[in-house]
C-alpha cells in the first residue's frame, strides 16, 4: 500500500500505531475515565472532535510559521492554540447545545491536558502531511483512541465481577490489561505491506 | 505574604527527598506516563529523557517562583504553559546540537515534554507559593524521582529485551531476548510490575505494625 | 463599582488584578519566551547544521564506496538541477566523486511501507557498473530482533553491494525487476535474499529500490555527463 495514501494513514493511525496502545500517548485520561463504557464513549468522542480541530488549526499554523521563517516558535504556538480551541470548543458546544454539553462538557477541560491532542499537531508536522492527509490522520487517531477507550472499559466492566489479589487492583492491574491489548493490537502490523 | 495560601516551607532534606520516594511523580501520583513508557526502551534514552524532564522542570520553577508576585491569578496557567514551551524548544535544540542520534530515537517526545503533567502540576502546586530556594530543590527532587522511575523501566526493559545494559553485554549469548520487552507492550507489563512490587511492599508493611503491636501488649 | 464588590465579596482573598497587569505579564513573559529560544535557536543553529551535514556524509560515503566528496542535485523528468537553483522540482539525489573528482556514484533516498511503519533508506547507485552499491536504513520501526536485522545483518547488506540494476534497451527502466527472493533462493543478481522470519521488511527494501530505480536511473543515466563535470 502506497504510504502516503489516505487509507494507510487512517489505518496506520487507527490500527497499526494505535496512539495509546503503540504510541503511548493520552494515557492519563486512558487510566482516569476507562471505567465505565458510557464515559469512555463520551471521552472519546469529544477528544476525536477537538484532536480534528487541532489538526486544521496546527496545519494552518504551521504553515504560517513557515512563511513568516521562525519555525522555532512552533511548539509555544501549538500548545497555546490548543489551549484555546479547546476552551473555544468547550464555549461554542455550550451556547448552541446546552444538552450535549451537559453530556460532554466536563470532559472538554481534561482534553487540554491530554498529550495526544499535541502529539498528533506534532507527528503530523514531522511527516510533513498535506491538508487531507492530515484529516485522514487526525480521524484516524481519535478513532484509534476511541477504540482503544472502549477496549478497556469493556474489559474493566467486567472485571468488577472478578476477585483479584488485593495488591493488583488499581493502576497496576489496568496498565497489564493495557499491555495485554498492546500486544493483541501489534498483529496490526503488517496490514500495509503484506501484500505487495 | 498573607496572601499566601501555603506556609513558606524551610529547606530540609525532605523538600529534595520527598521527591524520590514518597510522592514519586511516576509511581506514586502516576503523571507524565507517555514519556515514561515511550521512551525506555533503551537506558541510555531513559537517562536523557529523565534530564531533559529534570532541566525543564527546575527552570520552570525557578523562573516561575522568581516571577511568583508578579503574575496575576487570571492568567498564571498560560503563563505557566508559556515558560514551559520556552524551556522546552531550548532542551529540544541543545539535544539536537549535542547528538542528532539521542534525538531521532527520542524523536517527537522531547517536545512532548511540554505536556508532561508533572511540571504544571510542581509549577501550580509549589513553585508559585515558595520562595526560589525551596523550589528549586523540590523540583531537583521531583527531577531526579523521575529520572530514577525512567531508569527502573528502562534498564529492566533493556536487560530482559535484548541482554544488554547501555548497549554492554550482561546475558551470555546464549540468552534468547524478550523482544516483546522493548515493544510498547512491555512497557506497560514492566510498570505494572513495578507497581505490583510496590503495593506488595505497601500491604506487607502494613500486616506487619499491628502484628509488631499484638505481640508486645 | 457594585459588581466589583461583589467580586470582591467572592473573592476576598484575590483583589481585581487591572487588565493591564494581566497584560504586561503576559507580553513580558512572550518577549523573555521569545529572546530565550531566539538566543539558543541562533547558538545551535551552525552546530545542528554541522551534525546533519556530517550524518548525511557518512551515510553517501557508506553506501558509495570510495567517495570523499558529494554535490547536491535536484532531478526530474524535468532535468538536472544544482539543489540550490530556487523552484527546482524533484527529489534531491547526492552525487559522490572520490579524492580526484572522479563520479563514483549517486546516492538516493527511497521509502516504503514496512512491517509497522514507513521504512526509508539512503542507497548508492553507480552507473557504471548499473548497479546498486549499498543500502543504509535512515528511519524505521521494525519488529528488534527480526525486521530491525535488515539494517544491521551483514548476510543481508551483502545483497547491496553489487545489486543488478541494468537498464533495458530503449533505456526507459530497468532490465529486470529487482525483487526479493524467499531465504536461500537468490540464484539472479537483481534478486533479494529475503532475512527468513522478515519477508515483509526484506520486501519492502526490495520494492522501494525498483520503483526508484526504475525511475531514476534512466534520468541518471541520461544527466551523467552534466553530474561528471558538477563538481566545482
Amino acid at each position: 500500500m502506497d504510504p502516503n495514501s489516505l487509507i494507510f494513514i487512517f489505518l496506520n493511525a487507527a490500527l497499526i500505531n494505535n496512539f495509546v496502545l503503540a504510541l503511548f500517548l493520552g494515557l492519563c485520561p486512558f487510566l482516569g475515565v476507562s471505567a465505565k463504557r458510557e464515559t469512555a464513549w463520551n471521552m472519546g468522542l469529544a477528544t476525536m472532535f477537538v484532536m480534528l480541530v487541532s489538526s486544521v488549526s496546527a496545519y494552518g499554523i504551521n504553515w504560517l510559521l513557515k512563511e513568516l521563517d521562525i519555525e522555532f516558535l512552533r511548539l509555544i504556538c501549538y500548545i497555546a492554540v490548543i489551549a484555546s480551541a479547546v476552551q473555544l470548543v468547550e464555549m461554542t458546544v455550550k451556547k448552541f447545545s446546552p444538552s450535549l454539553f451537559r453530556a460532554q462538557g466536563i470532559f472538554l477541560p481534561l482534553i487540554t491536558t491530554n498529550c495526544a491532542i499535541l502529539g498528533l499537531a506534532l507527528f503530523q508536522t514531522f511527516r510533513e502531511y498535506n491538508f487531507l492527509q492530515s484529516l485522514a490522520f487526525s480521524i484516524g487517531a481519535g478513532v484509534g483512541f476511541t477504540i482503544a477507550l472502549m477496549l478497556m472499559a469493556g474489559l474493566r466492566e467486567k472485571l468488577e465481577l472478578a476477585k483479584v489479589p488485593s495488591v493488583s487492583q488499581g493502576a497496576a492491574m489496568s496498565l497489564m490489561l493495557a499491555g495485554l491489548l498492546s500486544l493483541a493490537f501489534m498483529r496490526f502490523a503488517g496490514l500495509g505491506g503484506s501484500h505487495a | 505574604m498573607s496572601v499566601l495560601p501555603n506556609q513558606q516551607e524551610q529547606i530540609t532534606a525532605d523538600t529534595f527527598l520527598r521527591g524520590l520516594w514518597q510522592e514519586n511523580p511516576v509511581f506514586v501520583m502516576l503523571l507524565g506516563l507517555c514519556p515514561v513508557l515511550a521512551v525506555t526502551n533503551s537506558t541510555m534514552n531513559a537517562i536523557a529523557m529523565g534530564l531533559a524532564t529534570t532541566f525543564v522542570l527546575v527552570a520552570s520553577s525557578t523562573l516561575v517562583s522568581l516571577l511568583r508576585k508578579a503574575i496575576p491569578k487570571q492568567v498564571r496557567i498560560a503563563t505557566y504553559i508559556i515558560i514551559i514551551a520556552t524551556f522546552v524548544t531550548m532542551v529540544d535544540y541543545l539535544i539536537q546540537a549535542i547528538s542528532l542520534d539521542l534525538y531521532n530515537a527520542l524523536g517527537a517526545f522531547i517536545q512532548l515534554i511540554v505536556a508532561n503533567c508533572v511540571i504544571l502540576g510542581r509549577a501550580e502546586a509549589y513553585a508559585s507559593k515558595q520562595k526560589v530556594g525551596a523550589a528549586v530543590v523540590n523540583a531537583f527532587g521531583m527531577g531526579a524521582g523521575f529520572t530514577i522511575a525512567l531508569l527502573c523501566l528502562g534498564t529492566v526493559r533493556e536487560l530482559l529485551g535484548a541482554g544488554t545494559i547501555l548497549g554492554f553485554q550482561i546475558f551470555s549469548a546464549n540468552f534468547e531476548p524478550w523482544v516483546v520487552m522493548i515493544l510498547p507492550p512491555g512497557g506497560f507489563f514492566v510498570l505494572g510490575a513495578w507497581l505490583l512490587l510496590f503495593e506488595y511492599l505497601k500491604q506487607r508493611k502494613e500486616r506487619k505494625l499491628p502484628n509488631a503491636e499484638g505481640a508486645t501488649s | 463599582m457594585s459588581s466589583t464588590d461583589q467580586a470582591q465579596l467572592q473573592n476576598p482573598l484575590q483583589p481585581q488584578t487591572p487588565s493591564f497587569a494581566m497584560l504586561r505579564t503576559l507580553g513580558g513573559i512572550a518577549m523573555l519566551a521569545g529572546f530565550l529560544v531566539v538566543m539558543v535557536f541562533q547558538w545551535t543553529k551552525p552546530i545542528i547544521e554541522e551534525n546533519k551535514r556530517i550524518a548525511i556524509e557518512k551515510a553517501i560515503f557508506k553506501v558509495v564506496p570510495g567517495a570523499a566528496s558529494r554535490k547536491n542535485f535536484v532531478l526530474s523528468a524535468a532535468g538536472l538541477f544544482p539543489a540550490e537553483t530556487p523552484d527546482a522540482q524533484g527529489e534531491t539525489i547526492y552525487a559522490a566523486y572520490d579524492a580526484n573528482g572522479e563520479l563514483q556514484g549517486v546516492a538516493l533516498e527511497a521509502a516504503a511501507t514496512g512491517y509497522q511503519d514507513v521504512i526509508r533508506i539512503l542507497y548508492g547507485y553507480s552507473p557504471a557498473c548499473q548497479c546498486v552499491t549499498g543500502i543504509k536504513v535512515l528511519k524505521m520501526a521494525e519488529t528488534p530482533g527480526l525486521g530491525y536485522k535488515i539494517a544491521f545483518d551483514p548476510a543481508f547488506l551483502e545483497n547491496f553491494v553489487a545489486l543488478d540494476g541494468k537498464l533495458n534497451n530503449d533505456k526507459s527502466g530497468l532490465e529486470n525487476n529487482i525483487v526479493a527472493v524467499k531465504h536461500g533462493n537468490k540464484s539472479q543478481p537483481w534478486q533479494v535474499d529475503s532475512i527468513s522470519g522478515a519477508t515483509i521488511s526484506s520486501k519492502a527494501i526490495a520494492r522501494m529500490i525498483n520503483d526508484s530505480g526504475q525511475r531514476m536511473f534512466p534520468l541518471i543515466a541520461k544527466h551523467l555527463s552534466e553530474m561528471q563535470g558538477g563538481r566545482e
